[in-house]
């Protein structure tokens, strides 16, 4: 059990984030190799430049910020899909994981984060175990129950989460009411940044080490699971809560596979199959709401 | 054709003396007068290309007049964007009606001007004052919402209208503008909202109400503004002018009048 929940507490994080940004009606394809950036600015920061882990960790805080504020700043400036333009931050990311980690280390990866001064302060609070009724759990747990807590009382019962409801819904209807749309999108971009360099953070002190390619490839993987949530793709509907399961069926799943014996490999096919049930469903859910009642 | 000093009803909330607005050197609108009262019905009617659309966004605040003047409470304004006509209480019930269908009656209701209740991180959206507020302006207006808790998207064309223009009067609206509220919906529906035209004027606020349809602009409207290619073919009071009369002059007439012997006559006649 505790090995399932590992899975689906990091990709939870990410789902969660994600979710409340296609709610608002936008995509974030750099999410993923974001995860990496920022845990390799932990690595490089921490080894290479030999600061305390917690000046490292701040430092990718600060970098996944203006990512996320460059992300949503040049959609809303352009008016331009966000699928394009997190496509190009994620091309150009994946790019610069891998430059600037040659460029500081030689090789391909960065080693030895656990000598980094501050390392076991940095290790109780995002990596360690701990142990709930005879299970060891890890502490990511905890960070995905508090992150979907967060999101879901932000999405309901602020005035915030109205306005990501409504930016997702109309954009211009609700520029009209006064609703900040723009300032509501680049907040959004800002938090998936923000759940990336959690993410990070936890994957660089957990592993030690971090491979350049980290993150690549995962950021479907948020989306697919924000979907079986209930998110829909055109925005304006869906929870956090439905985001933090859906990761959940995601682990369950990766790990139900190999210990049923089966062949991993048929992992993406139900995956994908999960996918579409979970986008029919959605398709029902948005005719009931939108069917005039005469 | 009456002055704006000789109706009944006080003073004109707002007035326009001889508004007119170009686009380059398109003219889109020329010397339109009319007035605007406390508690009274200005109805505005035109044809397709009439200019209604223009002489909506002069009054809401999207266009400045090119000539003329507009007077609230007898004083000139001149509104540099949405925001200012709306802080001096114009309302605008656009026909798409800012509203988002998937968000529920009361979080549509409030939505950009949300109650909020706590201090400093949890500060947060006040939703049990947001739905009875809802669920009381709505009644105030005659109108019955089983559940504010249901999508905006599962309501009539005629209740969405409804709630957008309570929602303009419980914002403190004095002048609520309407824009063609009653073209996409069905007899029944248009005769829903005709109500509620009618319980916005009985509340106090001046209307505008917008419409090609005299049909429907007749029965309630205490002025009656028509616009044809730009310019104000009359600016009538409440008994000045039958159904009738606004039905041809509307159509302009004669143009009716040949239209029908035209399609009377088989072909190739």
């Amino acid at each position: 059990m505790a090995n399932w929940l590992d899975v689906a507490s990091v990709l939870g994080i990410m789902a969660v984030a994600v979710a409340l940004l296609m709610i608002g009606g936008h995509f974030d394809l750099s999410a993923g190799v974001m995860t990496g950036t920022t845990a390799l600015t932990v690595g490089i920061v921490a080894v290479e430049l030999q600061q305390n882990i917690w000046v490292a960790i701040a430092a990718a805080l600060v970098l996944a910020l203006g990512i996320g504020a460059f992300n949503g700043w040049l959609v809303t400036r352009t008016g331009l899909p966000s699928f394009i333009i997190t496509l190009g931050t994620f091309l150009m990311l994946q790019g610069l994981n891998l430059g600037l980690t040659k460029l500081f280390t030689g090789t391909v990866i960065v080693r030895g984060i656990a000598d980094a001064p501050g390392y076991h302060s940095a290790e109780l609070v995002l990596a360690s175990t701990v142990d709930v009724f005879g299970q060891p759990f890890r502490i990511a747990v905890l960070w995905w129950l508090l992150v979907t807590a967060v999101a879901s009382w932000v999405l309901l019962r602020t005035r915030f989460g109205n306005w990501v409801f409504a930016t997702g819904g109309d954009e211009i209807a609700s520029r009209n009411v006064g609703v900040p749309a723009q300032r509501t999108t680049i907040v959004l971009f800002m938090t998936t940044a923000t759940a990336a360099w959690l993410v990070g953070s936890i994957t660089a002190v957990r592993l030690t080490s971090v491979q350049a390619n980290t993150g690549t490839g995962q950021e479907l993987i948020y989306i697919v699971a924000a979907v079986i949530g209930g998110c829909l793709l055109t925005g304006g509907f869906g929870s956090a809560i439905g985001a933090a399961l859906g990761a959940l069926i995601f682990g369950m799943t990766q790990q139900g596979i190999v210990y049923l014996n089966w062949d991993a490999d048929w992992f993406y096919f139900f995956l994908g199959a999960m996918l579409l049930l979970a986008v029919l469903t959605n398709r029902l859910v948005r005719r009931y709401a939108q069917a005039a009642r005469r | 054709m009456s002055t704006a000093t000789d109706a009944p009803g006080g003073a004109p909330l707002l007035e326009l003396r001889g508004i007119g607005k170009d686009f380059g050197s398109v003219i889109a609108l020329e010397g339109i007068s009319t007035s605007v009262r406390a508690g009274q019905v200005t109805c505005v009617l035109g044809d397709n290309g009439a200019g209604k659309s223009t002489l909506i966004k002069v009054l809401s605040g999207v266009h400045r007049p090119t000539r003329g003047e507009l007077l609230l409470d007898g004083e000139p304004v001149d509104f540099g964007a949405p925001r200012d006509a709306l802080d001096a209480g114009i309302a605008t019930v656009y026909q798409d009606l800012a509203m988002i269908p998937l968000m529920s009656i009361w979080r549509n209701f409030f939505l950009g001007s949300e109650p909020t209740t706590g201090w400093g991180p949890f500060r947060r959206f006040d939703r049990t004052t947001a739905k009875e507020v809802t669920r009381s302006e709505l009644a105030a207006m005659g109108i019955d919402i089983r559940d504010p808790d249901q999508p905006v998207g599962t309501l009539s064309g005629g209740e969405r209208q409804s709630v957008a223009i309570a929602r303009a009067v419980h914002f403190g609206a004095r002048v609520l503008i309407l824009d063609e509220p009653t073209s996409a919906l069905g007899v029944k529906q248009a005769a829903v909202v005709l109500r509620y035209i009618a319980q916005a004027r009985d509340q106090g606020l001046g209307v505008v109400f917008i419409t090609h349809n005299p049909h429907h602009a007749h029965p309630v409207g205490d002025r009656f503004l028509l616009l044809n290619r730009g310019r104000s073919m009359g600016d009538f009071a409440k008994g000045e002018v039958t159904r009738e009369q606004l039905t041809d002059m509307m159509a302009g007439g004669d143009e009716l009048t040949r239209l029908a012997e035209e399609l009377g006559q088989p072909g190739g006649a």
